[in-house]
């Protein structure tokens, strides 16, 4: 099955193409063609996923290449696919979130005048996020990654005659396209530094030999991750999810919640090994700053897919800087569980939507009764958001907040990630349990509208209890062992970059080579460890900066045996952190999660503390979050103003100096013609009028020879054989 | 009989003949004179070959002279009766249309 991967995103493409071609001619406007074909790829990655989980090692890996370009003798570039298991549950993720999503569009594009462009936008998007998961190379996860940008601007912009969504939609394009230049940056260093390749195997050996390292390593990184802050909407560049609310909603199902948004996660998970330590804290920083302002920002909206966006832009805050602070496999658990019940999330409110035909929260209420398998599925999604034990949420976000913590105990003037994520934690579980009680909860406000809610089709109902039913940890890990399976089948992958460099000491240089050798973070082994990295070998001038990089918690099993006695101690000391960060974090994260449940319920249900009251008591703050902290208009003022003004500056110059400089150098010819006009009139026509002058003179003075008398020709040639007679006689 | 006074003969008949060409206005003397001309190179080839020369080439020239004069009063003359139908004179300044 594996052998046949492939076609996993073939299929979709040859849906998109079909469906673009004749799709309103086809029975039912061709929905069941997308549909089969996603359904296929699920069918595949089901199989794949066996095999994957059946061979149950953690490096598997299934990597085939072909050569497809060549150019002279040093450059080949290189096609194929990549199946490892990170690949096979990613497979998994899209095809089986993208599946559920086309079947719930069925009944939610239902009349739509575009149905069938729909469900082609649809299938190309499936083949771009197929194509990225599978890719092996920088080149093709870029190209499949620009493709994924075009598919989602087509699918935001679907309903394009509404203005927000035609703004909305250039905005994504415009905020990903900034990130992607970064990506582009980062893949050209590598391409330049690396010798020309640009296989993940390839770039990565190259990166072990010591070809790219130090900053240069770091900006090559930091250039990637920029690609993973346009498409997974972080910090700087997140303001475009929000607004591409504005598709349908089973798109932002898809798209901004399970899959696309992901794949920013799913390259720094894929390219994990050449992040430097300084980028890594980076990652890191970006992530928080991520989390916590979106979660500030979710507290406050009213409208329901708002609250969902910020929401999720705060899940991949936390990804990031799960993955930023060492938490490879955390990041990608909550990247997994993530897609399950947020896509649960935005199908549910999709059902709501459909039904009071309204995204405003204050115009629901009480809407369980009337819409009781939505309520159910959506109840339990949140409940894995928020972190509930037994649920999928809390597995995931257990693991990074101990990351997280983990990496505090080790560098504490970083403890700020983990109790800032703890608090957003608390915070998450609040929003969404807001966004439960003023939906499902309480009176109906508007009565009108709830008179006409109704349950949604089964189509409909039917993907939001699959996505519920997953949204349990038990498909992760079963609660009576210390490891799932996905925590044993992900695993952080050594890191290649050359710490030596970067560090301290040339001495530590070669260590540090060894240390790519072979790393297991999270797994936590009791054996010895010996040699433990160069970190110990060099001590480094600041005290904590030789355990500072996350990379570096995934310490030398092969290292020179002979450093250090007392690394034995050191390697129980940080499985014994580990373990203790694990504890700390599950029960903290228990607390603030139910902390912030009972808040939801003593405010907005039990009606203890007026959200109102409180609002106003603190008016500022509740309108710089309700206005989304700014970004909008901050980015209005400076980069679209600034834009603007310097095109009008531009302008300016190009109406004055340039056109000045063309104006200037047309009368310059001017002028120059008008001397070379001279000099042809009289010099050039001079010379030919005086030759032919010359000639008609000439002419009329030898004509006067040829008098057509015979005998003067004959006399002069007589007299000419004279001459020369008397010349040779004498 | 001396090649000298051959000579002299020839000479004599060269002068009449371009005597003749230079002062006839008559096409048809003019074509005279060239004939005098021409024979007077003839004496001189036959003269030069009978008293310098083994080899009979001096007779032969002067045989494919005679032909050639022959030839050239054929065409002449055909040429002057064509002068005389277009313009109908046969003298030799008549015919200057050719004049620069």
């Amino acid at each position: 099955m594996i052998r046949y991967a492939y076609i996993i995103p073939l299929l979709p493409l040859a849906s998109f193409f079909i469906n673009l071609a004749v799709g309103k001619r086809l029975p039912r406007k061709g929905d069941w063609l997308s549909l089969a074909t996603i359904l296929a790829g699920l069918g595949m990655s089901i199989g794949i996923f066996l095999e994957v989980f059946q061979a149950y090692d953690p490096n598997f890996k299934y990597h085939v290449v072909a050569p497809w370009l060549t150019v002279g003798d040093r450059f080949v570039l290189n096609v194929g696919i990549l199946v490892d298991n990170i690949t096979a549950i990613m497979l998994l993720v899209v095809t089986g979130v993208s599946t559920l999503v086309h079947l719930f569009s069925i009944g939610y594009m239902h009349g739509d005048p575009r149905y069938s462009r729909f469900f082609a936008y649809l299938s190309i998007f499936s083949f771009s996020m197929l194509g990225l998961v599978l890719a092996e190379s920088f080149f093709f996860i870029y190209v499949f990654w620009e493709l994924v940008g075009l598919s989602s601007y087509l699918l935001i912009g679907f309903w394009f005659e509404k203005k927000s969504a035609a703004d909305a939609c250039k905005k994504a394009f415009i905020a990903n396209r900034v990130g992607d230049f970064g990506f582009l940056i980062g893949t050209l260093i590598i391409f330049a530094t690396c010798g020309g390749v640009l296989g993940y195997d390839q770039v990565f050996q190259a990166i072990g030999e010591g070809k790219l390292s130090g900053t240069l390593l770091t900006i090559a990184g930091i250039g990637i991750f920029c690609g993973a802050i346009g498409k997974s909407a972080q910090f700087p560049l997140h303001v475009w999810l929000p607004d591409a609310m504005e598709g349908p909603t089973p798109v932002s199902a898809l798209i901004h919640a399970a899959t696309m948004v992901a794949a920013g996660v799913y390259l720094v998970g894929r390219v994990y090994p050449i992040f430097t330590p300084d980028a890594f804290l980076f990652i890191a920083y970006i992530g928080f700053i991520t989390l916590f302002i979106a979660a500030t920002i979710a507290l406050t909206q009213n409208d329901i897919k708002k609250v969902l966006a910020y929401s999720t832009i705060s899940q991949l805050g936390f990804m990031i800087m799960g993955l930023g602070v060492g938490g490879f496999t955390a990041g990608l658990a909550h990247l997994t569980t993530h897609a399950a019940f947020k896509a649960c999330l935005f199908l549910g409110s999709g059902s709501i939507i459909h039904a009071v035909h309204s995204q405003d929260l204050r115009e629901m209420g009480a809407l369980r009764k009337k819409m009781p398998i939505t309520f159910i599925t959506f109840l339990i999604a949140t409940l894995a958001i928020a972190g509930v034990p037994g649920f999928s949420g809390f597995f995931s976000k257990d693991m990074i907040l101990a990351a997280a913590l983990e990496f505090g105990m080790k560098n504490p003037q970083h403890y700020i990630l983990f109790f800032g994520a703890l608090f957003t934690a608390g915070m998450t579980a609040f929003y969404m349990f807001r966004l439960v009680i003023m939906a499902f909860f309480g009176k109906a406000k508007d009565h009108h509208k709830y008179d006409h809610a109704h349950e949604s089709p089964p189509n409909m109902w039917v993907p939001l209890v699959v996505l519920a039913i997953l949204s349990f940890s038990f498909w992760f890990k079963s609660p009576f062992v210390e490891k799932g399976w996905f925590q044993t089948l992900i695993t952080k992958p050594p890191t290649v970059a050359n710490l030596a460099k970067a560090a301290a000491a040339p001495a530590s240089m070669e260590h540090a080579a060894v240390m790519a050798a072979d790393a297991s973070h999270g797994s936590a082994p009791v054996e010895s460890r010996p040699g433990q990295a160069a970190s110990h070998g060099t001590p480094a001038p600041a005290g904590a900066s030789h355990d500072a990089a996350p990379a570096m918690h995934g310490e030398s099993h092969d290292a020179a045996p002979v450093l250090h006695g007392e690394s034995h101690d050191e390697a129980a000391h940080d499985a014994h952190i580990a373990h203790t960060a694990h504890i700390y974090a599950m029960y903290s994260s228990v607390a603030v999660g139910t902390l912030g449940i009972f808040l939801a319920f003593v405010v907005y249900s039990f009606g203890w503390i007026d959200p109102a009251r409180v609002a106003n008591s603190v008016k500022p703050l509740y309108t710089f979050l309700l206005n989304k902290w700014y970004f909008d208009e901050l980015y209005d003022k400076t980069v679209i103003g600034g834009s603007v003004s310097f095109a009008k500056s531009l302008a300016w110059f190009d109406l004055h100096v340039v056109d000045g400089l063309v104006n200037l150098v047309a009368q310059l010819g001017v002028f120059l013609s008008f001397l070379v006009g001279k000099f042809d009139n009289y010099v050039v026509d001079g010379a030919v009028n005086g030759l032919a002058s010359a000639t008609i003179g000439g002419g009329s003075v030898l004509r006067r020879l040829q008098t057509g008398k015979l005998y003067h020709y004959v006399f002069v040639l007589a007299g000419g054989a004279l001459v020369i007679f008397l010349i040779k006689a004498f | 009989m001396t090649l000298d006074k051959l000579l002299v003969v020839a000479a004599a008949l060269f002068c009449c003949g371009l005597y003749t060409v230079m002062t006839r206005r008559n096409a048809v003397a003019v074509l005279m004179g060239v004939e005098l001309i021409l024979n007077a190179a003839n004496i001189n080839f036959v003269a030069f070959s009978f008293f310098l020369s083994r080899v009979m080439g001096g007779q032969i020239f002067a045989v494919f002279v005679i032909v050639l004069a022959a030839a050239e009063a054929a065409v002449a003359l055909a040429i002057f009766l064509r002068m005389f139908a277009t313009t109908g004179t046969v003298e030799v300044d008549a015919a200057d249309e050719m004049k620069g």
